[in-house]
């Protein structure tokens, strides 16, 4: 199933390569320092094409989070919380929320849901205060 | 606009549950009842512009009407598709590339039993979406709304309450018009004890899923000469798109109609103060919200105490979604079209029980996608 998401999207496996090795990884410029998440292949800042990826701390900050009453995953038993994630280092990303329920502006520290033949998903959990 | 455009012909298909039709008989029999108002025949339809109508649309939407188009367009701007197509129609028509644009749709979404929460995998294109979003269970499109929806509420203060009257002021409408689908009356207090889905948003923040569409003839003046009914003009049209991934939009409370609106009031030349109807997408109750603030009917952040002051109702200051909307009257899985035949009938003045007294200035707001689309036709009655 890893071999079928890397055919789907090159441009995007080493983010999950480095999942594997439980490090949340983003694109940065080499030419501004801005980074970006998803990959491309041009910097959205200054159009230079000196990218490479660089690991995170692995901490943000709540932007928004719904709680789902739905069932959609076999995996995700309702009610759960899907969020979005700005990274210190700027990005924004969707992300789950594991343990204890978070609200908008919450510390938040990335951990790794495991999945069957699939690379580990980054998921945030409120951080220690 | 150089010279004067017209819509000359409007139509709903069946709706509801359509039985005994297909998405084609649908089109063809809203069109011929479109093509009878511009007074019109089906040859001369020469533009054609489709959403949503299988693998090359319009391609498919040509041969069953029998006809040759000179200018086609399949879009896939979502929801706004429709409004987009005006837009597009105004630049075909001025180019002179054709003459006769049909804009039409059908859908039989609920008849099929289409939709589903899960986004799936897609069939073609790069699966991005698939490997970043899908797997964290965000329900399409619903969890994207609500993540706008809760910002907007920390941001600004706006209340579940505040929402909700934006679902009761559409079934007030929907009251008035026998073709809604949801009739039954509705409070605030209901809404805030519904069902929650993906909170903040509950169960009746949330369109139907109903079969429908619809057909619309947009001419010049000189063939809106033909018409059976009175043509209502096209004073500006406008488009705009803001991303795709929720986590690529760049303001949550900001969405694509900060760009259409104005630019479709300075193609009119007239302002938000001088419109007496509004078709808002209400695809959700915050799409609502945001297209009030961002089409500039109130200042951002104001959305909420706006909706509060009953200004969407029946007899309110800006009396919107006066056909009961996508939230009581019809939600065919993509409502553009919808909101372009209501402001018509209202324009005219032959929307009956529902009719606002001298409405002469409306417009259609068409919102698509992950509230990622917008489009904005502005019309009037001359």
């Amino acid at each position: 199933m890893s071999d079928r998401m890397q055919i789907d999207d090159p441009v995007l496996w080493p983010y999950w390569e480095a999942a594997q090795r439980r490090s949340l990884i983003v694109q940065r410029c080499q030419a501004c320092g801005h980074h970006q998440h998803y990959p491309r292949p041009f910097c959205l800042e200054c159009d230079a094409d000196t990218l490479e990826w660089v690991e995170t701390k692995g901490q943000g900050t709540v932007h928004s989070v719904t709680t789902v009453h739905v069932q959609l995953l076999p995996e995700l038993k309702p009610p759960y919380q899907v969020a979005l994630i700005d990274l210190d280092e700027g990005p924004r990303l969707v992300t789950g929320i594991d343990g204890t329920p978070c609200t908008i502006g919450d510390r938040v520290t990335v951990t790794w849901r495991e999945r069957e033949g699939l690379p580990p998903l980054p998921n945030f959990t409120k951080a220690a205060p | 606009m150089p010279a004067p455009l017209y819509i000359t012909g409007v139509a709903e298909t069946a709706l509801g549950e359509v039985a005994g039709e297909n998405e084609l008989s649908m089109v063809a029999k809203a069109t011929r009842e479109a093509l009878a108002e511009a007074g019109l025949k089906r040859k001369d339809i020469d533009g054609l512009f489709v959403n949503y109508m299988g693998e090359e649309g319009s391609v498919q939407v040509a041969e069953y009407l029998g006809i040759q188009p000179r200018f086609s367009d399949s879009s896939d701007l979502g929801g706004a598709a429709f409004e987009a197509q005006v837009h597009h129609a105004i630049a075909a028509i001025q180019a002179g590339f054709c003459e006769v644009a049909l804009i039409a749709y059908a859908s039989r979404q609920r008849s099929r039993r289409a939709r589903s929460l899960s986004g799936g995998a897609p069939a073609m294109g790069v699966p991005i979406m698939h490997q970043l979003e899908v797997p964290y269970g965000l329900p399409s499109p619903i969890g994207r709304y609500a993540l706008i929806a809760a910002r907007h509420m920390h941001q600004y203060g706006t209340t579940r309450a505040q929402l909700a009257e934006i679902a009761v002021a559409a079934r007030l409408w929907a009251q008035k018009n026998p073709k809604a689908w949801s009739r039954d009356p509705l409070t605030i207090e209901d809404c805030l004890n519904a069902r929650p889905i993906s909170e903040p948003l509950h169960r009746n923040d949330i369109c139907l899923v109903t079969d429908g569409g619809g057909a619309c003839i947009v001419t010049t003046a000189e063939r809106a000469r033909d018409a059976a009914k009175k043509p209502i003009r096209i004073l500006g049209a406008a488009e705009s798109h803001t991303h795709w991934h929720i986590s690529q939009m760049k303001d949550l409370t900001v969405s694509a109609a900060a760009k259409s609106g104005p630019e479709a009031f300075a193609m009119a030349g007239i302002t938000p103060g001088d419109v007496d109807i509004l078709q808002p997408y209400d695809s959700f109750t915050i799409t609502v919200l945001l297209a009030l603030e961002d089409l500039g009917f109130c200042k951002k952040g104001e959305g909420g105490a706006f909706v509060e002051s009953g200004a969407l109702r029946p007899g309110g200051k800006l009396p919107s979604m006066t056909s009961g909307g996508g939230l009581s009257y019809n939600h065919p899985g993509a409502l553009g079209l919808m909101l372009l035949i209501e402001a018509v009938r209202q324009l005219r003045g032959e929307a009956g029980d529902r009719q606002v007294p001298d409405a002469k200035i409306g417009v259609a707001h068409g919102v698509g996608g992950l509230l990622s689309t917008a489009g904005t036709v502005i019309l009037a009655r001359e």
